[in-house]
């Protein structure tokens, strides 16, 4: 039998309602599973005890018939989910010791469907990073290797700096490891640029950032308010439809959140594309684009049409201004979410001459230095002189952004294929260290889409020339999510299964 | 559009985070290449344009002014670095 840890979560789901395994040996699959992964760093906190309580109350529920939609079913959760009396910290240094006395509206929607937490995931500090590098906890390994290394050498590396092993993307980085790594059957993210996508691109996995309102914001750690979006990461798109059905869902306590009822998500796998209209925008087409990224979008293209899609060339003519322009809506609003992080009612607090150098000796301390830059860029776009100049602008051309989406899909189009990122992944410690805006350029093609307010998934298509994954991406119409799943599981049927890489970390 | 040293050390303060001398050159320098990064825009046509207030339009909700979830002031401080009889504690503010 395939090892539990192995099982897709669809699958797990059927082997679970077949008594074939009960909850308990699962969840334990996966904490020993964890416990042997530690060197990835992919987990900032294990609740083995708790996961097994839990797992033992589903057992019950499934004896007596009473399962969830996720009954028994392992998942992990990215550390910015508040989950009561749990580590929830967005793997900053500010929210030391922080322990809430509440549970997020989309982690108390899982458990109520029955899913056992097995423990928090790592990620870049408050969500900022592609690279999960800014967390306070240290980096993340990605499970695959590293072009040309030896399973020795890439186990050397993990118990020293890990320079030179892949990033697993960012900010969902300990998300997509667990994921491809096996230590969980799915995972919570966020995406406010791309940190949903750009992960599972990097790692050979599926995940989705649903339209904006889907999913409620509260109790999730805030990053940039108008941006930030829960979506699950997990292997298949089947998998990612079961677990979004439970996360999304109106919830009054956020009145950003949508209410509108949530589809069963699971019913549009495997529906036909035939007559779908697919756009190819040609702004996506980038100066100095690998020629294997280019590859693989014609492929994606050939697929879609075999499937009986329409493929039809568009024109987003904002698209190069969205990244700049997120560059002045997100920190603005950063700066104004993390200013409640001045060691007065939680976290780290560090003395200071008065109360004015207390807050600024404890938030110098606090936040690390991309969450420092971004605050202070936030800070300057916002104050008396420039708001005007930069964030009035940016909201201005985020009104253009939009816009171009909608007349394209005014225009009939159903859904949109575009690379899901500019690149394979790469080396940890290998970029961004002089120039931050090496490291920004990495969403480029997931930022518009949140500037949108779209959703978006990426699914693994093909591989580089050294084997390691490469995404695809598709694009929605606003709370079309459905059309999303038909489409990213056509793809995902035509490219075959990723291949795991084996478990080299254990 | 860019900052000196002297923008850095303002911004900082209006941050609230303390910055140390020899950190001071290098923001300089991280924060005028985000600025230059975004200078593009300013190229852009945006003549007539409404600045996005809501990315998904969707009517505001009103609800009840009453409380809906009170936890109790023990468990508010809870995490607090310091409290004392249920309230929060700071440097003297007042003198």
């Amino acid at each position: 039998m395939t090892h539990p840890t192995d099982l897709t979560l669809a699958d797990a789901r059927e082997a679970l309602k077949s008594k074939k395994i009960s909850a308990v040996e699962l969840t334990r699959a996966h904490v020993d599973a964890i416990e042997k992964a530690r060197g990835l760093n992919a987990y900032v906190a294990e609740t083995p005890e708790q996961a097994l309580a839990m797992a033992a109350a589903s057992d019950a529920k499934l004896a007596k018939g009473e399962a969830g939609p996720l009954e028994g079913i392992p998942l992990g959760i990215k550390d910015l989910y508040a989950t009561r009396g749990v580590h929830t910290q967005a793997c900053s240094h500010i929210l030391d010791n922080f322990k809430p006395d509440y549970e997020s509206t989309v982690t108390s929607q899982l458990w109520r469907d029955g899913a056992v937490m097995l423990g928090k995931l790592n990620m870049d500090e408050f969500a900022m990073g592609s690279s999960n590098e800014t967390s306070y906890y240290g980096p993340v390994a990605s499970p695959w290797l590293p072009p040309n290394w030896t399973e020795d050498k890439a186990r050397a590396a993990l118990k020293g700096d890990k320079r030179g092993l892949l990033v697993p993307g960012g900010s969902s980085g300990g998300s997509a490891s667990a994921v491809a790594a096996r230590l969980c059957l799915g995972a919570t993210a966020s995406d406010t640029g791309g940190s949903i996508r750009q992960p599972a691109a990097f790692t050979g996995t599926v995940g989705i950032k649903p339209t904006y309102g889907r999913c409620s914001r509260w109790g999730m750690v805030a990053f940039a308010s108008s941006l930030d979006q829960a979506g699950p990461i997990a292997r298949t798109v089947r998998d990612c439809a079961i677990m979004l059905r439970s996360m999304a869902g109106h919830d009054p306590k956020d009145t950003t959140s949508v209410d509108a009822p949530v589809p069963d998500y699971e019913k549009a796998i495997g529906a036909s594309i035939r007559g779908k209209k697919i756009g190819i925008p040609k702004e996506y087409r980038i100066d100095g684009m690998p020629a294997e990224i280019d590859r693989l979008w014609q492929q994606g293209i050939a697929w879609l049409k075999a499937a009986g899609a329409e493929i039809v060339e568009i024109s987003l003519p904002h698209t190069k201004t969205a990244l700049p322009a997120y560059y002045i809506v997100a920190p603005a609003e950063a700066s104004s979410n993390l200013a409640r992080y001045d060691g007065v009612r939680y976290g780290l607090r560090v003395p200071g001459r008065d109360i004015s150098d207390m807050y600024e000796q404890t938030r110098a301390k606090g936040f690390g230095k991309e969450v420092r830059r971004r605050i202070m860029i936030g800070t300057y776009v916002l104050s008396a002189g420039y708001y005007d100049a930069y964030y009035v602008r940016a909201q201005k051309i985020r009104t253009l952004i939009k816009r171009d989406f909608e007349n394209v899909y005014a225009q009939g189009v159903d859904a949109i294929l575009t690379p899901a990122t500019p690149s394979a992944a790469f080396g940890i410690g290998e970029k961004g260290s002089a120039d931050p805006v090496e490291m920004y350029l990495n969403d480029v093609f997931t930022v518009t889409v949140n500037m949108a307010g779209l959703p978006g998934i990426a699914v693994p298509a093909g591989y580089t020339a050294d084997g390691l994954p490469l995404g695809l991406q598709l694009i929605g119409r606003p709370f079309e999510e459905e059309s999303l799943f038909s489409i990213a599981e056509v793809i995902e049927q035509a490219a075959g299964r990723v291949t795991l890489p084996k478990p080299w970390w254990n | 559009m860019s900052v000196d040293q002297a923008n850095v050390r303002r911004i900082a303060h209006l941050a609230r985070i303390a910055v140390k001398d020899d950190e001071v050159p290098h923001l300089e320098q991280e924060l005028n290449a985000m600025l230059s990064f975004v200078e593009e825009l300013s190229a852009v046509n945006v003549d007539g344009v409404e600045p996005m207030t809501s990315v998904i339009p969707m009517k505001m909700k009103m609800r009840e002014d009453v409380v809906t979830d009170h936890a109790g002031p023990q468990v508010i401080v809870r995490n607090a670095p310091t409290s004392e009889d249920n309230f929060f504690m700071v440097p003297k503010v007042v003198e």
